[in-house]
């Protein structure tokens, strides 16, 4: 038996905030991608309820351009942590119509993601949405609430948000409405990638070195793969890469490295000089990307 | 997350041009948590505009419209960390009408960092700035003279700065020890993280290294021990047929196994019999800890109810008289029906009397049919259930409350219990 805890302030926090989802909502979610994220959100709510199980289900949106590996990864930690989850198709959305699949050169799945989101919160009556972004990911993202309020159209009003003060969480809303939920809003990259060290949490392979065909564009690693448009001048080559954020293959870079274990990962973070979401091709489109796609409904 | 790591929280405040994003520009530039991607983004702006320096500034400043007015309009949260020390900073804007979001930053944060233009000094907004800080009990006020560069570095202004300053101190309750001023130029990097030869005369420490060394009161903080329930665990499982785990988040002060412990509102008495930190069982929890307690006794203990020591039970009133900050547009009127928000514990509230409107500048109240967004004022309120609290003063956690209005359920006011 340990003597005395003292706590880690954001995981505190983080659980906290975790444990007030299940209790002001009635019909929470927690969206799930396979990337270290919202892997970590799952260790947190198995903390928060510890011995008992984490009381709502997982849902994964999948653009069909996922990672094999990160599908795998998903299926063995559901089947071992007897979690519920849920998965719904972009491929689905785009078979009724809903959405149209970009073409080109920077054609991505990512964005026709939020269809298929908003529906499957219509179809199972979802009131809150537990994601994993940070606000350390992006600027429109410093500025999210930890409980962020979204109409009937999942859209973000970032000029009426509910103010938050100390630790209390307003999560009165009304039918129809729903809201998104970050527990860990206060973490950093580097904040994660050390708690999944501490906390020896398994992540999928692609998060370390290994051998990969990719080729190269605008000065990024890309994925050379039926589902990434390539020109026939872009050549592959095979190279030891990782990746550092686990999104569609179309839209996440990877990097050069020789990092094949959390240890080395973390170093590699600890000194690295370019942001986890520079790997994101999504959000070079223009500067204020990740803004207009918030306030559609987007993560 | 490195677990030796001490973790400050800061609120920046200053008017509209004090230079404040460029401030933390110039923090996030010096610790190396720019990453090169984002200097490149800053670089390709700045050329962009045409100037002839890098802005800073644009590091922080996020949503469009804000570049477009090339002000900050709400809080925003950076982060950066030293070897020693991880730290987040709420930066609120200084804008007339955006007292609500200073008062929000403020609210998470224990050090308040207030700029003063040089060439301007101690203006209303400053007053303002401080009043909040005061309010709101932050632990250390740090007041960055910012733009030295612009007055010669010259000492004379910075003493007047101070003088004028320390005017405002002796009006409020904090020490001088709890206060401290440091020239600084945020452009040129001046007594931010490296200490300036402009400035002989200054023989402080730079902005980081003072930040860095500060031990904020309320990290040691130690006054009574007060557990909301937050969450009640019944696992159902065979192993754990009978767990019935109070979950939440301990503030104030230890509690451990064996406390002598009373349930509130029913003041039934109990001991603790374990307390877990998910699958480990612990002795003794410190202050912050998420913790699940169970108790030796079958109890009716549910969300909202409080779990104390025995030895020290907090008030549990049907009628409080707060310090209201009113943080919405829709204004608090006597009579008015809220849902008051104290911890995660929700009662109705009726505001019977509005006794005054504080100024926000030293200079006394007056008497107010109603407070307006960004409006402060004294405000008695009658409750629909008791609830169990302390004051502000003596723990901020249990002394502060949300009021949400029944409408659209909007957040509209923060009170500081007396």
């Amino acid at each position: 038996m340990n003597n005395l805890l003292i706590p880690n302030p954001k995981e505190a926090e983080s659980i906290h905030i975790i444990r007030e989802v299940a209790a002001q909502f009635e019909r929470p979610v927690l969206l799930f991608s396979g990337g270290k994220d919202s892997i970590t959100l799952v260790r947190l709510a198995q903390k928060a309820f510890y011995p008992a199980r984490i009381p709502f289900p997982l849902l994964h949106v999948d653009t069909g351009h996922n990672f094999p590996e990160t599908i795998a990864f998903r299926d063995k930690l559901v089947e071992e942590l007897g979690l519920e989850l849920i998965v719904r198709n972009v491929q689905d959305s785009i078979d009724q119509g809903k959405v149209r699949e970009e073409r080109g050169r920077y054609s991505s799945r990512n964005s026709l993601q939020t269809t298929t989101l908003l529906d499957a919160i219509e179809e199972f009556k979802f009131d809150a949405c537990i994601g994993g972004a940070r606000r350390d990911e992006e600027k429109a993202r410093a500025k999210e609430r930890v409980f962020s309020v979204r109409d009937d159209f999942g859209q973000w009003d970032e000029k009426n948000q509910r103010p938050e003060l100390f630790d209390m969480l307003n999560g009165k809303i009304h039918v129809g409405q729903n809201v998104r939920c970050f527990p860990i809003s206060n973490w950093t990259e580097l904040d994660v990638w050390e708690y999944i060290k501490t906390e020896n949490i398994e992540i999928p392979s692609i998060y370390f070195a290994h051998e990969r065909e990719v080729f190269l564009r605008d000065g990024m690693i890309w994925t050379a793969n039926e589902h990434v448009f390539r020109e026939d001048h872009e050549e592959v080559l095979v190279k030891m890469v990782r990746f550092r954020t686990v999104g569609d293959m179309t839209c996440t870079a990877a990097v050069f490295s020789e990092a094949v274990s959390l240890e080395d990962v973390v170093g590699e973070i600890r000194d690295s000089s370019i942001s986890e979401r520079g790997a994101r091709i999504d959000d070079k489109r223009s500067e204020a990307a990740m803004e207009k796609r918030k306030k559609v409904g987007y993560f | 997350m490195s677990e030796n790591r001490k973790l400050i929280k800061i609120a920046t405040a200053g008017s509209v041009d004090d230079g404040k994003s460029t401030l933390i520009g110039r923090l996030l530039y010096d610790t190396k948590s720019l990453t090169t991607d984002k200097i490149e983004a800053i670089e390709r702006s700045s050329k962009q505009r045409g100037y002839d320096y890098l802005d800073f500034s644009l590091a922080t400043d996020g949503l469009v419209a804000e570049r477009e007015q090339g002000i900050t309009i709400d809080v925003a949260h950076i982060y950066f960390n030293t070897d020693k020390t991880n730290f987040i900073v709420a930066d609120t804007p200084g804008h007339v009408e955006y007292t609500r979001n200073m008062v929000t930053g403020a609210s998470t944060s224990q050090v308040a960092i207030i700029l003063i233009d040089a060439r301007k000094g101690v203006i209303e907004q400053t007053y303002r700035h401080f009043f909040i800080a005061n309010l709101l009990r932050i632990s250390h006020v740090v007041v960055a003279i910012n733009k030295m560069d612009l007055v010669d570095y010259d000492e004379e202004v910075y003493l007047k700065i101070k003088a004028d300053f320390d005017v405002l101190v002796a009006k409020s309750d904090f020490t001088e020890d709890q206060i401290n001023f440091i020239p600084v130029s945020a452009l040129k990097g001046e007594n931010i993280a490296r200490q300036s030869e402009e400035m002989p005369w200054y023989v402080g420490n730079t902005l980081l290294h003072h930040l860095e060394v500060l031990e904020p009161a309320d990290l040691q903080e130690s006054s009574v021990a007060r557990f909301p329930v937050q969450y009640v665990i019944r696992p159902k499982t065979e192993a754990w047929h009978d767990f019935r785990g109070f979950s939440g988040m301990l503030y104030g002060g230890n509690l451990k196994v064996g406390d002598e412990v009373t349930l509130l509102p029913s003041m039934n008495t109990s001991t603790i019999k374990s307390i877990h930190y998910f699958d480990q069982e612990i002795q003794e929890a410190a202050p912050g800890s998420s913790i699940a307690i169970t108790l030796d006794t079958e109890v009716d203990l549910s969300r909202g109810d409080m779990l104390v020591k025995s030895s020290s039970v907090p008030r549990s009133e049907k009628q409080l008289t707060a310090t209201i900050c009113q943080v919405n547009s829709k204004p608090l009127k006597v009579g008015g029906k809220y849902i008051l928000q104290h911890g995660v514990n929700r009662v109705l509230a009726k505001v019977d009397q509005i006794e005054s409107r504080i100024h926000t500048d030293f200079t006394g109240t007056e008497t107010a049919d109603q407070l307006k967004l960004n409006d402060i004022g004294r405000v008695h309120f009658r409750l629909s259930k008791p609830i169990h609290f302390d004051t502000y003063k003596e723990n901020k956690a249990n002394g502060s409350f949300i009021l949400i209005e029944e409408g659209e359920y909007d957040t509209v006011s923060v009170g500081f219990i007396e």
